[in-house]
């Protein structure tokens, strides 16, 4: 009894997760009739239809190339940003450690609309609106506290005789740095990676703000502004949220301890 | 001549103060990012909400205008309408998602078969684009075609209602799709905290007789006090910051039902080229949630983050 009620308060869970977005799944790979037919049509005939128009109508795949271009480059800048001063904060004397955390934190926590005037003024004086460095170095800056939290709590976990040995052998800071600790935090940053990677992918209001032109616009700001001439194109907008989302999942259903993990490490042990 | 005094000085350094300032260089490009693109913003946004500057009229210059923005927000129904529904978001989104990742963590703790599906099925909405939920959810109520529509009438077409055009309802679908995608990051949390709970507890309690519901009450909810509140706090600050859902789902409407402050100040600054004042309403934002945090960090106490190192 006691178990029966486990398990479909298990199962439920697990259907009501995932039905909303196979229900999208399902809407991406119909046709236009089934799409607007009432009752709906709850099994799909599989066409790629959608799939097509969205690539040659609305430019499906230039707005992939930008996401994956844009959250490819913030996770290397920000992982290898992190790395150091993650490095810095979890093994090194150093003043005011407490306050620079504190400072990181606050900042995962602004609301970005105060920030976002002026980041834009900055941009535009700069003439990177519309670039993709423009969007970067925010998108670097607003995972930075999330890539160093994780850097550092994995780096806090490593034996302290492992670099007192690297020290006796002659290695100097950079050399413990990249020959000792790099290695063994691996996995730490394989997770922060993953985080840094999800939140780029995802981002939407700054993506909106500083990429004006659609040429260098990414999914999500396609995702929303997909229009048709009378009627919202829900079959191109469930096939471009399936594209947008499938990498995501198989992340997910790969790694998700390291994703558990990594999330409860930035937010609680930090 | 000049080179050989200093060359010394570097010499004498001691281990600790090299340490110092290697540590120091390693922090530095990103703090330096971290000062550009979000501190110096924050303090640039309150001296752009003393002026009055229009984006669309150059011409107009930036004159200085004291704190004539802020007596103009107060009497900003709109944006008073904005801070209202971004409390009452917050409250109820944050509410709910706290307690149903309670009772997802609860159900995670436990050893079973499938555990792992289970983990990696909760984690599906947290990681999904707000963007491609949003408009998950827009469809889900869409007045013609929704699951919801078909789910609750069948096929009495008579009967569909125009979700998103109702206010209250209009503003329920929000916290809704905002309380699917993020009770699971709750539940992360709050997880975390239930494994520290040792076992031995509860089979002390279960020789004593205590039953399941004794067992919750007097043990798993105090114990789990602290990890509902590091929930809680997370929880609200992302909150604050709700603006895809309203931007696709509702655009701030029916009549500003789901008008937050976050996409009326970027109505403001952005669509509107206020951008003295729409920095005005960025300000408001950033001192609500500043402090809201503030009182957290208080409840939690000193000994949660204080001293993380």
């Amino acid at each position: 009894m006691k178990k029966t009620l486990f398990f479909s308060a298990a199962f439920l869970i697990v259907w009501l997760s995932l039905l909303p977005f196979l229900w999208f799944l399902a809407t991406s790979l119909k046709t236009e009739v089934e799409i607007t037919a009432i009752p709906p049509v709850l099994l799909p005939s599989a066409t790629l239809h959608f799939y097509r128009t969205s690539i040659e109508q609305y430019d499906l795949l230039h707005y992939a190339k930008n996401s994956v271009i844009v959250a490819g480059l913030t996770t290397c800048i920000t992982l290898s940003v992190s790395l150091f001063a993650g490095y810095a904060l979890a093994r090194l004397r150093l003043r005011a450690k407490g306050l620079i955390l504190g400072c990181l934190l606050m900042v995962s926590m602004f609301p970005q609309i105060s920030i976002a005037g002026p980041v834009w003024r900055i941009l535009q004086s700069l003439g990177w609106l519309n670039s993709y460095q423009g969007l970067i170095l925010p998108y670097v800056t607003l995972t930075l506290p999330l890539g160093i939290w994780i850097v550092a709590s994995f780096f806090r976990e490593l034996p302290a005789e492992l670099e007192d040995a690297a020290r006796v052998d002659g290695c100097g800071h950079l050399q413990t740095l990249f020959r000792v600790m790099l290695p063994l935090a691996a996995p730490g940053i394989f997770t922060a990676a993953i985080l840094i990677f999800i939140y780029a992918w995802n981002e939407f209001l700054f993506a909106l703000l500083i990429m004006t032109q659609q040429d260098y616009q990414t999914l999500p700001v396609g995702i929303a502004l997909f229009q048709g001439q009378y009627t919202l194109p829900w079959g191109e907008i469930a096939a471009a949220s399936t594209i947008a989302t499938v990498p995501l999942v198989i992340l997910v259903f790969f790694f998700q301890k390291r994703i558990i993990r990594g999330l409860s490490a930035g937010a609680i042990k930090g | 001549m000049h080179g050989q005094p200093v060359r010394l000085r570097v010499v004498r350094l001691s281990l600790l103060t090299r340490e110092r300032v290697f540590a120091a260089a390693l922090l530095f490009p990103g703090l330096l990012l971290v000062v550009i693109f979000a501190f110096y913003p924050i303090l640039y946004s309150f001296y752009l909400s003393l002026h009055r500057i229009i984006l669309g009229l150059p011409g107009l210059g930036q004159p200085f205008v004291g704190l004539r923005n802020y007596a103009d927000l107060l009497h900003d129904r709109i944006a008073l309408h904005a801070l209202a529904n971004t409390l009452l978001f917050v409250l109820s989104s944050t509410l709910l998602e706290v307690m149903f990742g309670l009772c997802i963590a609860l159900v995670m703790n436990r050893h079973f078969r499938g555990r792992g599906f289970l983990r990696a099925s909760i984690l599906v909405p947290w990681a999904i684009p707000t963007v491609v939920s949003s408009q998950m959810w827009r469809f889900i109520f869409h007045d013609k075609y929704g699951l919801l529509n078909f789910i609750l009438f069948g096929p009495d077409i008579s009967r569909y209602q125009a979700w998103l055009a109702a206010p209250s309802i209009a503003f329920a679908a929000i916290v809704t799709a905002d309380v699917w995608k993020t009770s699971s990051f709750a539940a992360l949390l709050i997880l975390a905290g239930l494994q520290t709970i040792p076992d031995d507890l509860y089979e002390a309690a279960r020789i004593d007789g205590a039953s399941a519901w004794q067992q919750f009450r007097k043990i798993t909810l105090p114990l789990v006090r602290p990890a509902l509140l590091v929930a809680l706090l997370f929880r609200t600050m992302d909150a604050f910051r709700v603006f895809d859902l309203v931007f696709v789902m509702t655009q701030g409407g029916p009549a500003d039902s789901t008008n937050v402050l976050q996409f009326y100040g970027y109505k403001k600054i952005f669509a509107e080229g206020l951008m003295g004042y729409g920095s005005t309403v960025s300000v408001l934002v950033f001192l609500v949630t500043f402090v809201t945090a503030m009182v957290y960090l208080r409840l939690l106490g000193k000994g949660m983050f204080g001293n993380p190192a």
